[in-house]
């Protein structure tokens, strides 16, 4: 594996070829925030709140960190107005569905997003994922799934793996960066009423 | 419900995980609708999760997870025939039907929906029934054809 020199607000950083954006500035110490990122996972991009600045040949582009590959001579810039911006509109997004998720609250203040642009429609779900792929790519159960499409997505778990698997692992309750309660509630309607629970149509 | 025919619809595609849209498809044209057993069924044959079989199946409108019933009632309530008062014929439909549109009743008789132009403006207000047209209807009117199906 070669070894690619970039910049990363102003600092030089030597990464390993095949590294992202954000491995890169994280063995650097520089700090992207995430949500939907986790190490042991595939790079899923739903969060886009690692939004940074690629400068590379002249071109500036905008791009999610955890899934742009470095390169040589790359300038990336993890703060600017616009991508200021990009987070704050994001998190404002969020908040309007998981208004108490402490996590979210925190890196408001940091944007100054404010939780009341959109209107409440509190879901708890922000769709990072994580829940759903990592009962999928860790535990390898597949016991919980998206349903639906568009705005009435929502995550649901299957009765018959969830009734065998859940109750001993919940490895991914914890996970949740919004309310790993709605996680617990959702395992519980799965188990109460074990039909399937996505809306009849 | 005999679902022999599902075991033969995946063979068809060589129980192929990357066939599972075309599947659930094949499926729904054979039986109207995709019931848990046939996805259960699919899930196992293909080797893809109940949770991804679901996630596909619930994702397109193209699927129904709830059976249709044995004859489809479309009204139309394009601008023509909702000039020609479309609403009160559907409002009848409903009445004689006990259901709304996108429903199905209980005997798996009807299921009603209404659609915005069926290319019969002429005709208007329009109902069809199974590919059937029937043309010029009104309120009054609306209970005979019904009668046929059974």
């Amino acid at each position: 594996m070669g070894v690619v020199t970039l910049t990363i607000d102003n600092k030089e950083v030597k990464a390993e070829e095949g590294m992202t954006v954000l491995e890169a500035a994280q063995s650097a110490g520089i700090y992207i925030p995430t949500l939907c990122h986790h190490e042991k996972l595939e790079t899923y991009t739903a969060c886009r709140i690692c939004m940074v600045e690629v400068e590379s040949r002249g071109r500036v582009r905008l791009d999610t960190a955890c899934s742009h590959p470095v390169a040589n001579d790359m300038v990336v810039k993890t703060r600017s107005e616009k991508i200021n911006k990009i987070r704050k509109t994001l998190l404002e997004l969020m908040l309007a569905h998981a208004p108490d998720s402490a996590i979210l609250q925190e890196m408001a203040e940091e944007y100054g997003a404010d939780k009341g642009r959109f209107e409440k429609e509190s879901s708890f779900c922000i769709h990072c994922a994580l829940c759903v792929r990592y009962c999928a790519e860790v535990k390898k159960k597949n016991a919980i799934g998206f349903v639906n499409s568009g705005t009435k997505r929502e995550i649901s778990f299957v009765p018959e793996i969830a009734s065998q698997e859940c109750w001993k692992c919940k490895e991914c309750f914890p996970l949740c960066p919004t309310e790993a309660l709605q996680a617990a509630y959702v395992l519980a309607g799965a188990l109460t009423f074990p039909v399937a629970p996505f809306e009849l149509r | 419900m005999d679902d022999s025919k599902i075991d033969l619809i995946i063979d068809k595609h060589h129980a192929e995980e990357s066939a599972l849209i075309k599947v659930l498809l094949d499926i729904q044209d054979e039986y109207g609708w995709l019931s848990p057993k046939a996805l259960k069924r699919v899930s196992e044959k293909l080797e893809v999760p109940l949770a991804r079989v679901q996630q596909t199946a619930t994702f397109y409108k193209a699927f129904s997870l709830a059976p249709k019933g044995r004859h489809t009632i479309h009204v139309c309530n394009g601008t023509s025939c909702h000039l020609r008062g479309a609403q009160r014929v559907l409002d009848k439909v409903q009445e004689l039907t006990g259901i709304k549109p996108g429903e199905t009743d209980p005997d798996l008789k009807f299921r009603l929906e209404a659609v915005n132009c069926l290319g019969q403006c002429a005709l208007g207000p329009v109902m069809e029934v199974d590919g059937k047209i029937y043309g010029k209807m009104s309120p009054k009117k609306a209970a005979e054809p019904l009668k046929k199906y059974e």
